[in-house]
């Protein structure tokens, strides 16, 4: 029998910072063919512990993955003293991801993510983009703290080319700025931007803090978006991302086994 | 079959010894002095030799639950970036317990070897562990086996009476059978049929019924989130992950993984400040329900025991039992 617990070593490629405080990883690993979109990864550092962390982006062709990384707590310390070519641990990947397949192929597929949400939602945005994965129609809103905490700039701006994208901050401070367009005030005020015309062909992701998420899914329900159609993205303590350490349980609830992503008529009873 | 037989002591301690060799003997264990309060004796599972060593007419304070998941265990040894695995004990282990504790071994194995991932550092133990189960005929005054079912023993692989001249052993194991040898018998294994209390607990209950109810709010002040109940409980299965460096050569160092409570602060603290269940009545709540709610839900029966523990733990005296009784009562059942 297998040691679900024993990560294996992998080769950090690239470092780079995306704003003060969160940093892109890109590692090394031979089996990002096994990941769905908003899958998450334990990464370990001996001595230290263990972290889970959303996939941002993978490719398993040239076998690397992304993981999108704010400083904030032991394990990502430590992340942030690495370099390329040192060496990291990972396992997994854990959970469920999203429903791409069931649920949002060849639909309209509205994306709504709020600060470091978007790490977990962006392969699949990519996914789309880049035309790997077919939907009717792809609207996204964006939201961010300023334009200081803005990340992946690059890719929002060719995003923006062929998708309606509405690019907000929470407050626009003196002396902001930013090459895209951005927006002021919080999601919520920019969901009557989006074409929710024909309802039953929508698949509405969110994904950032619980009270983003609580707030924006009842605004699309404002808006007649039925709870099936609304789709979030979880994010608990966890240690061992394997149903045994009960740490993320809410209710009867295991988020490291049946989620982190839950169907909103799931979600919105995930209280605590 | 079974073999039925009788042995007296002396003999049954002769057997024991001969099975030292191949075991280690748990069954729980006075510790004098070492209880909650002074002058307090502790009982708790450690190994023994003879029978008399084991104390079965007093409840043990702790389960053997620290036989089947140590309160801290070793998952790995770092050395440079190495990660070694800790060497596998390579005698097996025979653990003396009662029928509720019995009961607790199946709902570890639902977690650890099934929901989904099946955990290799428990199956290489609980593979190497037969049990005997030693009958008790009326518990103590803060169980309520017989309202949760427990207090008929399954699934064992040798059963005993112990009697004031004799121990009566029920044998079911073929190796276990080689090695007691006595005088035919009949008899049956101590069972309780009654508890001083009786539960009716609900089959089934919805959170939503639950969730907002002003009975948790009690429990906001009279809880000071010790876990305590959680250390002590034979079926709280949760634990933390943990890594160390040794001060003397930082490059060395091990993962452990050690009993965790959802009722201690920090259980859900993620990195970057968030945080669930502040109101310790939530967190009452919380246990509760995994108790004798959601846990059924998931496997089809309760986790909790009924061996009443927690009720002798608590340093507020919070009652687990009567939690359930008014929780029942709220619910429409025919409790209080």
């Amino acid at each position: 029998m297998n040691n679900i617990y024993m990560p294996s070593p992998y080769k950090i490629l690239d470092i780079q910072q995306v704003t003060n405080i969160e940093w892109l990883f890109k590692v090394e690993f031979d089996r990002a063919d096994e990941i769905n979109y908003g899958q998450f990864i334990q990464i370990s550092i001996p001595k230290v512990g263990e972290a889970p962390i959303s996939v941002t982006e993978f490719n398993s062709e040239e076998g690397w993955i992304e993981f999108l990384i704010r400083k904030v707590g032991k394990v990502t310390d430590v992340l942030f003293d690495l370099k390329a070519g040192d060496t990291l641990f990972l396992r997994g990947p854990y959970g469920n991801g999203f429903p791409f397949d069931e649920k949002y192929r060849d639909k309209h597929l509205v994306i709504v993510a709020g600060g470091s949400g978007c790490g977990p939602v962006r392969s699949m945005i990519n996914a789309v983009h880049k035309k790997f994965e077919s939907v009717k129609k792809m609207e996204l809103i964006l939201g961010f703290k300023d334009t200081n905490c803005i990340i992946f700039k690059d890719e929002i701006g060719s995003w923006q080319k062929e998708n309606n994208l509405v690019l907000t901050v929470d407050k626009m401070c003196e002396g902001d700025s930013c090459d895209l367009g951005v927006n002021e005030g919080l999601v919520t005020q920019h969901v009557n931007k989006l074409d929710l015309s024909d309802i039953d062909d929508l698949e509405v992701v969110i994904v950032g803090p619980p009270m983003m998420m609580k707030f924006a899914a009842m605004e699309f329900e404002k808006h007649g978006v039925p709870e099936e159609k609304i789709w979030l993205s979880f994010e608990r303590k966890m240690s061992c991302a394997v149903g045994k350490c009960g740490h993320c349980k809410i209710n009867e609830t295991y988020v490291c086994l049946e989620g982190p992503v839950f169907n909103y008529t799931k979600g919105k009873k995930l209280l605590d | 079959m079974n073999l039925k037989i009788s042995m007296s002591k002396t003999n049954f301690n002769e057997s024991l010894k001969k099975l030292e060799e191949k075991y280690k003997i748990y069954a729980p264990k006075n510790f004098p002095f070492a209880g909650k309060f002074s002058d307090i004796d502790l009982v708790r599972y450690a190994e023994v030799s003879t029978i008399e060593e084991m104390v079965f007419d007093k409840k043990s304070d702790f389960s053997p639950k620290e036989i089947l998941l140590p309160q801290t265990e070793t998952m790995f040894y770092f050395t440079e970036e190495e990660y070694k695995e800790p060497k596998v004990e390579e005698k097996g282990t025979l653990v003396f317990l009662k029928s509720c504790d019995l009961h607790s071994v199946k709902i570890f194995d639902e977690i650890y070897l099934k929901n989904k991932f099946s955990d290799i550092y428990y199956s290489q133990r609980r593979d190497k562990i037969k049990f005997v189960v030693v009958g008790c005929k009326t518990g103590f005054d803060s169980c309520f086996c017989a309202s949760m079912g427990t207090n008929i023993p399954k699934n064992y692989n040798m059963g005993i009476n112990i009697r004031e001249d004799e121990v009566q052993l029920e044998i079911l194991d073929e190796e276990l059978k080689t090695n007691f040898q006595g005088q035919e018998k009949y008899f049956e294994i101590d069972k309780v049929v009654m508890n001083k209390i009786e539960l009716n607990v609900p089959d089934e209950i919805n959170l939503e019924d639950v969730i907002n109810l002003d009975l948790w709010r009690e429990y906001d002040k009279r809880c000071v989130a010790c876990g305590k109940c959680n250390f002590v409980c034979p079926t709280c299965t949760c634990t933390t992950t943990q890594d160390i460096f040794y001060s003397e050569n930082e490059n060395t160092g091990e993962r452990r993984r050690v009993w965790a409570s959802c009722h201690v602060d920090g259980f859900t603290d993620m990195a970057g400040g968030h945080e669930f269940r502040k109101k310790h009545g939530d967190r009452m709540r919380f246990k509760t329900m995994h108790k004798i709610g959601d846990f059924k839900k998931r496997f089809g029966y309760h986790m909790c025991t009924g061996c009443g523990r927690c009720d002798d733990a608590c340093p507020e005296y919070i009652s687990f039992s009567n939690c359930i009784k008014k929780l029942t009562a709220i619910l429409g059942g025919e409790d209080e």
